[in-house]
């Protein structure tokens, strides 16, 4: 058992909401961009919506609303939603454009990567819909390769927070940073862990649990699925330290060397593939700073397909069961 | 805007032979890059940066300067070569183009050289860029106009017709696409490649003024820019038939001279007739 010694945070400091709750809310993420676009809209008149014919199921309704001198609406056309974003943002505009994940950044990667990146200009992608949790529109729609190809570009940020609550942090908080990012969330109703008391800060992960024996790094919703993992594995006599690694670019590296010499064992936790997302991120900086065996939780190399959401998460592996398994797994290879 | 003397055509005019002899030079010292296009777009970069655009090569970011983006950015060294005789920089450092540590890189780079707006080199992006900027020049009610020039081929790509769309739907009156009508790309023809034509009718179908003029006839761009620029209530596009590698004989209507530079010895035979022609101009013939 660890004490969680050279912690920076700990996690009695986080304000956490009673998730263990049978009747936990849930409350998809993308509502919680909803709301934080909107009083990032209201805090400062040229951040603009731009969405690609997607309003009501990228949360941009309300920004509509409320800010309709600062909404445009360009149609199904990706690559010029950030193109066009570019261009507003050159002219001192804080563009929020919004889609299915699959589409900005899928479709638009190239557009992305000059305009955005190489250009650095102040434009923020919001990616709805990323991860198998989209459910029934099926692998077309599903993205989980959204990170890989966000976190290998130079000068993008890549957030991808736990809930509604952190989302509409985060949103706020990229608002009024400058450069260019992206904000990964999805389209299901998920658990609420976190409390306008929980602290949020780019590029800080945060320590929701402590615990000595295995450490778990967790992004997104599945964050949820780390922690009642843990409560099912501290039963089992592991305690396990639960990390939501909400920042995936720039990492905090700190924090996950941290975690992975207190612990000597990682399990990664994604809705995202294993290739190239979250966890090939902590296992780059492992691999340097602090070896030590690791799982990833994440699907396979293999497609999406259309389902129920809870179901997809437990068929692709990424369930309670299957973090319970790989962090057992983990345990015994690092004795 | 002011009306072109005699006096200012000569000046505009031998500007243009300043312009691509810059081109040959940068082009000679870099050993790579683009010909054809830099050479038949000199007379409009200098109609640009010489009468029609409102800046200041000594406040280059000035906010309410117009802005100017050049959306094929492989045909940078006529930009290059316009903003350095206009004195954005000295003409010496056109022969840094495309070398380690220079500003001028193969394809713009905005963080490098701010004064080329953006960065582009992948086609069709700039006009999606220039539609940005347009619409925010209108949310803020400023009064800055947008230029971007174009390439033919880059009609090809889906991103600027998704730009056309959104400029008409916005009513981007101060936006003015120029589309530098040589005919030619990488492959061949762009007719025989992936034909373009009827050019002018498919942007009148989307709701765009639609002019076109000799584009390497400076006074003949001038009076179109000038009436494309003062129309309102939609963009303006302006298609300027140009022919590619203008100015240098051997180059001039050969597709071949697309992406390659002049060696030495037909530099210097470039530069050559240059000067020759130079002289026509002082000479009024």
């Amino acid at each position: 058992m660890s004490s969680g010694t050279g912690v920076r945070e700990g996690a009695t400091a986080m304000n956490l909401a009673d998730y263990r709750r049978a009747d936990v809310k849930m409350v998809p993420t993308r509502n919680g961009f909803g709301e934080g676009v909107i009083e990032a809209g209201s805090r400062n008149h040229d951040v603009l919506g731009i969405c690609a014919d997607l309003s009501e199921s990228t949360r941009f309704e309300g920004f509509k609303k409320a800010h309709p001198e600062q909404y445009v609406e360009i149609g199904v056309s990706e690559q010029m939603l950030v193109a066009m974003a570019g261009g507003l943002a050159a002219v001192g505009k804080v563009p929020w454009i919004a889609s299915y994940a699959m589409f900005n950044p899928g479709r638009s990667w190239e557009q992305v990567r000059t305009i955005m990146a190489l250009n650095e200009t102040n434009v923020k992608i919001a990616g709805a819909h990323a991860g198998v949790s989209v459910g029934p529109d099926g692998a077309t729609h599903q993205a989980i390769e959204d990170i890989a190809i966000m976190r290998v570009i130079p000068h993008m940020t890549v957030v991808v927070p736990c809930d509604s609550v952190q989302t509409k942090k985060a949103t706020l908080a990229l608002s009024e940073m400058w450069g260019p990012v992206y904000l990964r969330f999805g389209r299901d109703k998920s658990a609420v862990i976190t409390t306008d008391e929980t602290p949020f800060e780019i590029g800080k992960a945060q320590t929701f649990r402590e615990g000595g024996d295995v450490a778990i790094l967790a992004c997104g919703i599945l964050v949820y699925n780390a922690l009642i993992a843990a409560d099912r594995l501290a039963k089992d006599g592991i305690e396990c330290r639960v990390v939501n690694n909400h920042t995936v670019k720039p990492m905090d590296e700190a924090a996950v060397a941290d975690a992975a010499r207190t612990c000597g064992a990682v399990v990664t936790v994604e809705e995202h593939q294993k290739a190239a997302g979250m966890g090939s991120r902590v296992a780059e900086i492992l691999a340097q700073q602090c070896p030590v065996p690791i799982e990833f939780i994440g699907v396979d190399d293999r497609f999406g397909q259309s389902g129920d959401p809870a179901e997809l998460i437990e068929y692709y592996g990424m369930g309670v069961d299957s973090i319970v398994a790989a962090a057992k797994k983990v345990h015994q290879r690092k004795a | 805007m002011q009306s072109l003397s005699t006096e200012d055509l000569t000046a505009l005019e031998l500007k243009a032979n300043d312009v691509r002899q810059g081109i040959i030079r940068s082009l000679l010292a870099a050993g790579s890059g683009h010909s054809a296009g830099p050479l038949d777009m000199s007379d409009v970069f200098t109609a640009l940066y010489g009468h029609l655009m409102r800046h200041d090569p000594k406040n280059p970011q000035w906010p309410d300067r117009d802005r100017l983006l050049l959306s094929c950015g492989h045909i940078a060294p006529v930009r290059y070569s316009a903003m350095a005789n206009f004195g954005y920089f000295p003409v010496e450092e056109l022969l840094t183009l495309r070398k380690f540590g220079s500003r001028l890189q193969g394809h713009p780079e905005r963080v490098s050289l701010p004064s080329v707006e953006t960065t582009s080199g992948p086609l069709g992006e700039g006009l999606a860029q220039g539609v940005g900027m347009a619409l925010g020049a209108k949310m803020d009610g400023k009064d800055f106009h947008v230029w971007v020039v174009t390439s033919d081929a880059e009609h090809q790509c889906g991103l600027h017709w998704e730009a056309v769309l959104t400029g008409a739907k916005f009513k981007l009156d101060n936006l003015t696409a120029i589309v530098d009508r040589n005919f030619i790309q990488i492959d061949g023809s762009t007719e025989d490649v992936m034909p373009l034509e009827p050019f002018a009718q498919k942007y009148r179908a989307f709701n765009w003024e639609v002019y076109e003029c000799d584009g390497n006839d400076i006074a003949e761009f001038i009076e179109t820019a000038q009436r494309a620029r003062s129309y309102k209530g939609k963009p303006q596009v302006i298609i300027a038939n140009t022919i590619p590698g203008k100015g240098v004989s051997y180059m001039e209507g050969d597709y071949l001279w697309h992406g390659k530079p002049p060696n030495k010895e037909q530099a210097g035979e470039a530069l050559r007739e240059l000067a020759a022609a130079r002289e026509r101009i002082l000479a009024h013939e």
